[in-house]
């Protein structure tokens, strides 16, 4: 796997994996990102963080292909990849955990994984122990059928489906939502896993605690803008941001 | 909240709890099996006339026939109710008793390669000698409508059971391939450059029907559903009025005589006449190397994309399946294999006019793969032929003109009880097994799964 190559290459001083700029995406007349400026270094993990509207899942959904920019630049590698189709992004090394899992629900937990593997002429079965690695329970349930899985056992299929297609980055689109806070837990772990085996994460979350526990470094957005950036734990030490995103009671000025 | 509000919202709930005994579900189904019994009894009894305008009503409301479907509805009203736990049971141990050897038959058929060669090839030979042990009718309609039939509803199966989309249009790729026959063999109106044999021409209608089918499928097949079927509906509407009006290219409603198949090799020669036989041994010819190529692709790579994408688009192109392609490939493999039926449905009755494709016939296609079972190929076989039989079956029991109301009754009762179809696919047995259950997953059903579109 390509964890080794990381290693030598702790830092990020040549490119970073992936890097917006100036992003700039319309829903119609609507500016849904006002500009958006960010980089993701290899073998990173980075949250992005926000109310809801904030353009959080745009500026996902604009890195994987399923939304174009009309201005700014999207660059993988150094290479402009906006306004390339999401299926082709998947050859670039790019893996996305799309919002509300969406696993195939009518096939078998394997069957979904070999879904995942679809770029390959077959599943590379070094992948598929190492998803099965990653989640006992998915081996337990290979057999099952995806929609019967409980939705903490979807999210751990939607993960483990994105990433037999051996992803560099993993985009991750709420992984948290709907899951009972230990369940929320346990894929956070998961996660810590996969991004130290490395893989590079870049995740969108409402559970900031958990995000910036994860992360090496988040921004936070709002309306569309990036308002903060930094490492994960003078973020998680802000006091706006423990007044915005984990309820607490501070006096900001 | 004070105890008097309280009090109010419980007498509303209870308001609302509180049935009559005509809501109770047991009055409710003989309520409904009385009607049956009053619809059934008119239905198959005399028909009206001019002089007495209630005469059918009395007639049919005193006759022994009203009193036989009253007393089987009731019947069964009484059954079920009342002898509920004996007939349940009955049946459930009916169910268990068939279940141990039907498991082992399967074993068996898995496991067993070469008796399953051997069934298949038996049923081939039977396939192949069919026309030789039924009457010259059942050669006809062998031909004219179950073996055309199936060849559409294979076709259409590609693009509605393993794709994924509605088509309601399905029928234009079969009056182009109808019409590229009448074009290419000089019997249209208008002159072709060249003038071909039939056999020729189903390459050239199969590249037609798919350059037709690319070019109405490339800007519509980002519609999803409701959508695309409308689309693929007014598809159909501009081929049929095409053919209807455009009098000198297409003879239009009056129609245009077309040459019958022949073969010339010099040393050997063959001219397709009158009896449908030869057609038929034609027909199950393209058939068998259809479903053939079809098996091949439904498990291939490309199957798999297909299925993919019907189960959820965005999920599939995250997974890096090309949609776009994949659904274009869907449509025009279906529209190529509508068009070879056309080809050979225009060359077998030596004649074709507009009104051969009107939009009942893409729905009466779609009904059949339904009815067999979607995404199932032996399902849309068994459907289509068992749907296509049994009106022609019933022309002699009933009223010619009943024949399609017994037919449009089959289909309703078999949505409500069977809605997977005939021989469903594994998938689809799937899909209702999770829905009986109520399983947790049922919100993932759908591709809405919590989340918006996309």
């Amino acid at each position: 796997m390509s964890g080794p190559e990381l290693d030598k290459n702790p830092g990020e001083h040549g490119t970073p994996l992936l890097e917006l700029s100036g992003l700039r995406v319309f829903y119609g007349a609507i500016e849904a990102l006002k500009g958006i400026d960010l980089t993701v270094g290899r073998g990173e993990a980075v949250a992005l963080l926000g109310a809801n509207g904030a353009g959080k899942s745009t500026t996902l959904k604009t890195v994987s292909g399923m939304l174009a920019p009309r201005h700014g630049e999207v660059r993988l590698h150094g290479e402009r990849i906006d306004g390339i189709a999401s299926h082709e992004l998947v050859r670039f090394g790019l893996g996305h955990v799309p919002e509300g899992r969406r696993v195939f629900a009518r096939m078998t937990v394997l069957e979904n994984l070999t879904m995942g593997a679809y770029r390959f002429r077959r599943p590379d079965p070094d992948d598929l122990d190492r998803v099965f690695g990653l989640f006992p329970r998915l081996h337990e349930r290979r057999k099952q059928i995806a929609g019967t899985l409980s939705g903490g056992e979807q999210q751990m299929l939607a993960i483990g489906r994105a990433l037999m297609g051996k992803p560099e980055l993993l985009l991750l689109d709420e992984p948290s939502m709907g899951l009972a806070p230990l369940i929320v837990e346990q894929i956070f772990d998961i996660l810590r896993e996969v991004n130290e085996q490395g893989t590079t994460l870049l995740l969108v979350e409402q559970n900031a605690s958990e995000a910036l526990q994860l992360a090496n470094r988040g921004y936070v957005l709002e309306t569309g803008e990036v308002v903060m950036s930094g490492p994960a734990d003078t973020l998680l030490a802000d006091p706006r941001i423990r007044a915005a995103y984990l309820g607490e009671h501070v006096e900001v000025d | 909240m004070t105890t008097t509000e309280t009090a109010r919202d419980v007498s509303a709930a209870a308001r609302l709890r509180k049935t009559s005994w005509y809501q109770e579900p047991r009055w409710q189904r003989l309520a409904a099996l009385i009607g049956v019994a009053v619809v059934g009894a008119q239905v198959t009894g005399v028909e009206g006339n001019n002089r007495d305008i209630f005469y059918a009503l009395k007639e049919n409301f005193t006759s022994t026939g009203f009193a036989v479907w009253l007393a089987v509805c009731v019947g069964i009203w009484v059954v079920r109710e009342f002898a509920q736990a004996p007939v349940g049971s009955a049946w459930q141990s009916v169910k268990e008793s068939v279940k141990a050897p039907a498991g082992e038959v399967q074993a068996v058929w898995r496991k067993q390669f070469w008796l399953r060669v051997g069934i298949l090839s038996g049923v081939l030979v039977f396939l192949i000698v069919l026309p030789l042990l039924v009457s010259r009718h059942w050669q006809q309609v062998l031909v004219d409508q179950i073996a055309i039939y199936v060849l559409l509803a294979i076709g259409l199966n590609v693009v509605v059971g393993w794709a994924g989309m509605l088509d309601l249009g399905f029928i234009a790729f079969f009056a182009i391939g109808a019409y590229s026959a009448a074009f290419w063999t000089g019997s249209l109106p208008v002159d072709p450059p060249m003038v071909l044999n039939n056999f020729a021409v189903i390459p050239i209608a199969v590249i037609t029907c798919l350059v037709a089918g690319v070019l109405l499928g490339a800007p519509t097949l980002r519609l999803r559903g409701d959508y695309l079927a409308i689309v693929t509906l007014g598809f159909h509407e501009i081929v049929y009025l095409g053919a209807k009006n455009w009098q000198s290219f297409t003879g239009g409603t009056s129609g245009a005589r077309v040459e019958r198949f022949s073969i010339d090799l010099g040393f050997w020669s063959y001219s397709w006449g009158l009896d449908p036989r030869p057609y038929y041994w034609l027909l199950l010819g393209f058939i068998i190397v259809l479903l053939v190529l079809f098996i091949r692709l439904e498990h291939s790579r490309v199957g798999r994309a297909w299925t993919a994408i019907r189960e959820d688009e965005v999920a599939a192109a995250s997974n890096g399946v090309d949609t776009v392609r994949f659904k274009l490939l869907a449509f025009a493999i279906g529209a190529s294999t509508s068009g070879i039926a056309g080809v050979i449905y225009a060359s077998k009755l030596a004649y074709i006019n507009s009104e051969a494709f009107i939009v009942l016939f893409s729905i009466l296609v779609l009904s059949y793969v339904i009815f067999g079972g979607m995404g199932s190929l032996p399902g849309v076989l068994i459907g289509t032929a068992v749907l296509v039989w049994l009106p022609e079956a019933l022309r002699d029991s009933v009223p010619a003109q009943d024949r399609y109301m017994y037919l449009g009754a089959l289909l309703v009762i078999m949505m409500i009880y069977r809605p997977q179809g005939l021989w469903p696919s594994r998938r689809r047995q799937r899909e209702l097994h999770m829905a009986e259950e109520g399983t947790a997953g049922a919100d993932a059903l759908g591709g809405t799964a919590g989340g918006k579109q996309v």
